[in-house]
């Protein structure tokens, strides 16, 4: 018979620091964690050497010094004479614009896409699989710089719309101009406006916001919260009574008329673009360069936003409509109680890598002269200023900025729609 | 059996099926017609199909080959179709191709890029089909020495010098695992390699062209340029980055704590940023990091970034293979006995690479994309020549031809690619469907 005894007290060795699995780990972080080290201390002494030969010590000065270039599209006022912090603030504002405009556009492009590229028709599938194939497979900044180039060399010059025999016409009874300039579209504008107010005083990042555009915000958004809770009220009777008020003409009123009240008190009336001399004037001008970027982005990430849609319907088993059209469900309903919610959770996750990468790709603009924060703090401050090191790592550190902050809510997200588990 | 039943005593023979439910009517009705919307749906497109084809099919074939410049070919369009516009003007191309393939590379010197070509595709024909002869697997072993020689090319003996270390490295691996353990000997091969690069390479090489001058003429990187300049970038950025990003993937995966923080650092800052801010710390800040004096091509400082940029997709992708493998796995390989790397070869990685081809070949397909943003930073790719080729006189305001030839070049490989993945998915499909 064997007897267990205590496994044998080895005194320690320097040896099982290779050969011992449970030192060993450790001896191997350690290697790694000097090696890092040295090769960090190594890139650092390296940079400050150079920069000490280059005679441009890392500093941050030049942010503050006057810009002295112009951006033409931008959404907060900003002239030559502010700072270069002051430019790189409205850029990245410029970012953020083309960024949530191409994402909309795109997700609306791409939904459309994708369903379509599962229709039974077999004619529209294959024009939609026929688009994706295209767009995937060619270059964004090539699209880019097609777009640019259709908008420059194939809209009509703003002289053409003028006189007798005007050879352009704008459209959308006289209110939407397509020139070579860019599209002139209405702005909104108010008679009796409550006033715009001044945040961040006079520092480089102030900006206006305009009390109108919050007050519509606030009484239309408390519009839709009403006409919630009078969705859930008939919800409430339709479960203790079985039948359920009709609502909808409720719901809409909540919602119009407050608002419109708001709009006719305010004043609301659109400011049309009118061809004054050599150009168009008043109206909202968005250039070029905006609807390339804009234009080029929504197409190339539809094409994937169309996969990705296509591949969460695809996921979802038909066994699951069948299952929803047993229990008596009306087919609107089966799509918004079974199918959606099992393909979103398939959907959303890709979907916000893509909006990622449209973020990342407007950088982009580069190549069109949009001056988004590529062009103003990586472009013109540059090399106007020749602070490339400085520059560059406030570039990196933005876009990485943006890129977690849009990680966290896709963390969160899937945190909240993940399936529980036993 | 009442008089009133009905009992048929001969079958009805077999009838034709209506003719509208089989054939080319049963097939058109199903597909296009099956209802009034499908039908409405139907003719939409067609009207949609028709008028892009009414535009494109005329504007690409009633076109001009044959013109010194856009002038010309606009008169020669009038002349032949009464119109100046309409028409495409591939006399450019036909002007421009061999620029727009090679950029500024030395003309004489075409067979070099070409060859380079030829036993690429000979090297990758064993690593990508399973038919073609195995023996050339040894050509993709040579071919990330002889590549270079042949584009750049200089001494041959820099090549084998640069081989050399690596021949050196894996003798030691070899030979002292037995001898000493495997962590041991790992080190000690990549300092002999490194011993061998930094203090005897340029030595070896300088003695042996001195008697044996196997050189090449040297070409510059500043004439590198065109569909060929897209296509180096893009082969050196892909091959590098799939062993950079398995690597990665499993210092990720690791439970070394230190490892793991390096990798998620790394892979999370690059996929932070978009590329084109590497593609400014190639041009601008690269020499900065270095030691002073040292300055290296621009083409290789690009070619280093983007596959950085590459390896932290790729790993990302790699690591997504190794999660969705079940847990069993590992534990089987441990329970077999297996180390870690012999695990990791035999039986995690290659289900994990299996499971994440689509990932990876669309990640190619990305990186060979993203090799047009060199353009910005000013080196002559495609897109960068196209500018170049409309700034001159002759070939002023023409963008749609150039525009489509350079999207064909890419739109020929990044579709083949996707295709070539689609084929080794059906391959190596080992479960039932």
């Amino acid at each position: 018979m064997t007897t267990l005894t205590d496994p044998h007290k080895a005194s320690f060795k320097p040896s099982m620091l290779i050969y011992d699995t449970r030192y060993r780990s450790m001896t191997i972080q350690i290697f790694v964690l000097i090696a890092f080290i040295i090769f960090v201390f190594w890139l650092i002494n390296n940079t400050v050497t150079n920069l000490v030969d280059l005679g441009k010590p890392v500093e941050f000065r030049f942010l503050s010094e006057a810009a002295s270039y112009d951006i033409n599209q931008r959404l907060i006022d900003y002239n030559s004479r502010d700072s270069h912090l002051r430019a790189s603030f409205v850029g990245l504002l410029n970012t953020l614009v083309v960024a949530f405009l191409g994402c909309i556009t795109a997700t609306f492009l791409g939904v459309l896409i994708g369903v379509g590229r599962l229709s039974k028709n077999w004619l529209i599938a294959k024009i939609m699989a026929f688009y994706v194939e295209t767009f995937r497979n060619v270059p964004v900044l090539l699209w880019i710089l097609l777009a640019m180039a259709i908008m420059i060399e194939s809209l009509p010059a703003p002289k053409a719309f003028r006189g007798e025999n005007a050879t352009a016409t704008m459209y959308m009874s006289d209110s939407i101009a397509f020139t070579n300039r860019g599209i002139y579209v209405p702005e909104p504008l108010f008679s009796n406006p409550i006033g715009d107010v001044s945040l961040l005083g006079t520092s480089s990042f102030r900006f206006d916001v305009s009390l109108d555009l919050i007050a519509i915000l606030v009484i239309f958004l408390t519009g839709i919260y009403v006409s919630g809770r009078i969705k859930k009220w008939a919800e409430r009777i339709q479960n203790d009574t079985g039948k359920r008020p009709k609502t909808w003409h409720l719901r809409v009123i909540a919602i119009i008329v407050p608002t419109a009240l708001l709009l006719w008190f305010l004043g609301f009336y659109m400011g049309y673009a009118e061809l004054k001399g050599f150009n168009f004037k008043g109206g909202t001008h968005l250039r070029n360069s905006l609807i390339a970027l804009w234009l080029a982005l929504s197409l190339y990430t539809a094409a994937f936003i169309a996969e990705i849609v296509r591949a969460g319907i695809l996921a979802v088993s038909s066994g699951q409509s069948e299952a929803a059209a047993s229990l008596g469900l009306r087919s609107g309903r089966i799509m918004s109680l079974v199918i959606l919610p099992q393909a979103l959770r398939v959907i959303v996750p890709p979907l916000i890598s893509n909006y990622l990468n449209l973020t990342k790709n407007s950088s982009l603009a580069i190549a069109v002269g949009y001056m988004d924060i590529t062009g103003t703090l990586g472009g013109i401050t540059l090399n106007q200023t020749g602070r490339e090191l400085e520059c560059i790592l406030m570039l990196m550190l933005v876009y990485l900025i943006i890129s977690l902050s849009i990680s966290a809510v896709m963390n969160w997200y899937n945190n909240s729609v993940k399936l529980v588990e036993r | 059996m009442s008089k009133h039943s009905f009992v048929r005593k001969e079958m009805v023979s077999e009838q034709t099926p209506p003719l509208l439910s089989v054939g080319l009517f049963g097939w058109l009705k199903v597909n296009l017609f099956s209802s009034w919307l499908n039908t409405l749906l139907t003719a939409a497109a067609l009207a949609f199909i028709i008028y892009v084809l009414s535009g494109v099919l005329p504007w690409t074939f009633q076109s001009t080959w044959n013109a010194a410049s856009l002038t010309e070919c606009r008169e020669i369009a009038k002349a032949t179709w009464g119109q100046t516009h309409g028409h495409a003007c591939w006399a450019v191309i036909n002007d421009r191709w061999v620029q727009l393939l090679f950029g500024f590379y030395p003309s004489h010197l075409y067979w070099r890029p070409i060859l380079a070509l030829v036993v690429l595709i000979a090297a990758l024909a064993p690593v990508l089909f399973t038919e073609a002869p195995r023996h050339l697997l040894y050509l993709a072993v040579g071919y990330p020495f002889l590549m270079p020689w042949l584009m750049w090319g200089g001494s041959l003996w820099v090549s084998i010098s640069v081989a050399f270390g690596f021949v050196l490295g894996y003798i030691v691996l070899k030979y002292l695992t037995k001898v000493i353990g495997q962590l041991p000997s790992i080190i000690l091969a990549v300092f002999a390699a490194f011993i061998w690069w930094s203090f005897f390479g340029l030595g070896f090489s300088d003695i042996l062209s001195s008697v044996l001058p196997l050189s090449l003429e040297a070409v510059t990187s500043r004439s590198f340029g065109g569909f060929m300049l897209a296509l180096l970038i893009g082969v050196i950025a892909i091959g590098c980055s799939l062993p950079i990003g398995i690597i990665l993937a499993l210092a990720r995966q690791s439970d070394l704590l230190i490892v793991k923080a390096i990798s998620v650092g790394f892979i999370e800052f690059i996929r932070g940023v978009p590329l084109i801010t590497l593609l400014f710390v190639a041009s601008t800040l690269l020499n900065i990091f270095l030691p002073p004096g040292s300055d290296f091509d621009i083409i290789l400082r690009v070619i280093i970034m983007v596959t950085l940029f590459a390896s932290a997709y790729m790993a990302e992708v790699i690591r997504g293979g190794l999660a969705s493998l079940p847990r069993g796995q590992y534990e089987g390989a441990d329970s077999l006995g297996l180390d870690y790397w012999q695990a990791q070869r035999l039986i995690i990685m290659p289900q994990a690479l299996k499971v994440s081809i689509p990932g990876i070949v669309s990640t190619f397909i990305g990186v060979f994309k993203d090799t047009t943003l060199v353009s910005i930073i000013g080196l002559m790719d495609p897109l960068g020549l196209s500018q170049g080729i409309r700034a001159n006189a002759e070939w002023q305001g023409i963008y749609w031809e150039l525009f489509a030839f350079i999207a064909f070049l890419f739109f020929i490989v990044c579709f083949s690619m996707s295709r070539y993945s689609m084929y080794l998915e059906r391959k190596l499909q080992t479960d039932h469907h």
